[in-house]
């Protein structure tokens, strides 16, 4: 399959049908941190989502930096999720939801005309707050969302494949045929990390993975987002400012503005977000300060 | 989310603070009467001044373990993480200020002899720098008032001045009068431990700077950065 987003007509969108898009140096365009040149793998500009009337997020500029882990933070209502379902389409299952701007994947607009959003979801995973494994085997939880991508390959490898990068693999590997839902909490958002890893995203997006687990659960999510950082871009929203600081390469900040959309008020280096932060709305936010 | 235990933290955080002020004064206080031990030879003074130097040792590990528990129970963040971290630096500069006029007292317990008349006037004028240096950084600690710490560790410059001069009247008279060697050589040392205090004060006013602005200056090369004294 080419490597480029393709819309059902198997029409190859290139760069130069969308020219209407923000001016940008790519492909592969770059950004400086630490004076190190970094890829940037998605980057929104002028992104502003709407449910009907109601301005949700206001123009948000952000860039998620290649095999980096970038947290969303912020206070309850700010537009964390949203934002993070507007990075691979999935708020236009929101019926009401509007989204205007732009969102480039590796310099390709996902919003531009004849990009298939279903390709756009594949290639940017999401793992939600409670695990949903879906009512099928620990297996054909895998093997069945491969399988609808198109997968040709072996399945059992790719199975085994997935739930080892998912770390799950040594607890699971005897009972495969069991429901998905005979596992743990923890195991299970294991699972739904491995069925996210199975149909070979580039990122995966995680909204709060950790809040219906314990602390030993969470660690081991918390690990596996580390080792899985050396090959995908992982974007995680979380209400756990420990965890932010503890997983993250970057943070940033969200907060309700006077009209009540969201907007980012600060980015940078986690460790910078919560030494010494430079908004003071952020201090307030990380120190507990805020509400 | 989480909703931090922030009463609990701010009042870990002041406890902290008020500790630090005491063993401040208690510096302050201790540094005084080592000079006063050696104005008038006082040895039993000097002997308590030395004797109380366990005490701040004692001080010094409290507030340290404070900072331990408040990182290991409350996870402070930003401007409260940079709080801890600052006390605990001033907390050891203060503790080593404490050896010093305890260095000054054990000068006095060696010197032998009867009382000066009066100490060289350039010593007194760097005690007394020192010492209202050291005033003064308490309190900006105290206010985080980061913009008067500077000024404060500007201070150092005088008190580096005063040592120097110190230093060179002091050679003069002993080059002149040989009977003046070793008390010559013994107030010297005096000179060495007030001038390491000034450099201690610098340091905190650092501190107090990367505690309130979150950015890091160094006013004060340590010694050995080519320093001719
Ligand atoms: N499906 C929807 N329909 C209408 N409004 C919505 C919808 N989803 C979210 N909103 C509104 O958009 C705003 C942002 O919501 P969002 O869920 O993105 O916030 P959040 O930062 O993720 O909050 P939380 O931390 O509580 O999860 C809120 O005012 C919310 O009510
Ligand atoms: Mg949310």
């Amino acid at each position: 399959m080419d490597e480029r987003l393709v819309d059902s007509s198997d029409r190859v969108v290139s760069l130069t049908e969308t020219p209407d898009m923000v001016a940008h140096d790519q492909p592969g365009s770059r950004t400086e941190t630490n004076g190190a040149p970094q890829e940037r793998t998605l980057e929104t500009r002028d992104l502003r989502v709407y449910y009907g009337d109601f301005l949700a997020i206001r123009d948000v500029d952000l860039d998620f930096l290649s095999r980096k882990i970038t947290a969303i933070i912020g206070p309850s209502g700010c537009g964390k999720t949203t934002l993070l379902r507007s990075l691979n389409r999935m708020n236009e299952l929101v019926p009401i939801a509007r989204t205007e701007g732009h969102v480039m994947f590796q310099g390709q607009d996902i919003y531009a005309e004849h990009v298939d959003p279903v390709e756009v979801r594949r290639r940017i995973g999401m793992v939600f707050q409670k695990p949903n494994p879906f009512p099928k085997s620990i297996y054909e939880n895998i093997a069945w969302g491969a399988r609808i991508h198109g997968y040709k390959g072996e399945l059992d490898a790719l199975v085994e494949e997935s739930l080892k990068r998912a770390a799950l693999w040594e607890e699971v590997k005897d009972k495969l045929d069991q429901s998905g839902y005979s596992l743990s909490g923890g195991q299970q958002q294991r699972l739904c990390i491995a069925r996210a890893i199975a149909v070979r995203p580039e990122v995966i997006l995680m909204d709060e993975p950790c809040s219906a687990l314990d602390p030993v659960a969470t660690f081991r999510i918390e690990e596996l987002m580390r080792e899985l950082a050396s090959i995908y871009t992982i974007v995680i929203v979380t209400h756990n400012m420990q965890q932010a600081a503890r997983v993250s390469d970057f943070t940033a900040m969200m907060m309700l503005g006077e009209d009540k959309a969201g907007e980012m008020i600060e980015y940078d280096e986690t460790n910078t977000i919560f030494t010494r932060p430079a908004d003071p709305r952020t201090e307030d936010y990380v120190t507990g300060r805020f509400g | 989310m989480i909703l931090r235990a922030r009463a609990e933290l701010d009042r870990e955080l002041a406890a902290i603070r008020e500790r630090m002020l005491v063993l401040g004064e208690r510096v302050a206080t201790t540094i005084d009467d080592s000079l006063r031990a050696l104005r008038n030879m006082d040895k039993k003074l000097a002997e308590a001044v030395i004797a109380g130097d366990a005490e701040l040792n004692e001080m010094r590990f409290e507030i340290d373990e404070a900072c331990q528990s408040v990182i290991a129970t409350q996870q402070p963040a930003a401007g409260d993480l940079r709080a801890v971290v600052a006390a605990m630096h001033i907390v050891v500069e203060l503790e080593r200020m404490g050896d010093h006029a305890a260095g000054i007292a054990k000068t006095v317990q060696l010197m032998g002899g009867d009382r000066f008349e009066r100490l060289p006037e350039t010593l007194e004028r760097m005690a007394a720098r020192t010492q209202d240096m050291l005033g003064q950084v308490v309190e900006v600690y105290a206010k985080a008032d980061y913009e008067r710490a500077y000024n404060v560790a500007l201070l150092d410059d005088k008190i580096d001045d005063s040592y120097q001069s110190l230093t060179h009247e002091l050679l003069q008279d002993m080059l002149e009068d040989e009977k003046s060697t070793t008390r010559g050589l013994y107030l010297l040392f005096v000179g060495h431990n007030l001038e390491r205090i000034g450099d201690r004060v610098t340091n905190i006013a650092e501190r107090v700077i990367f505690m309130a602005s979150g950015k890091m200056r160094e006013l004060n090369p340590e010694p050995g950065d080519a320093r001719v004294s």
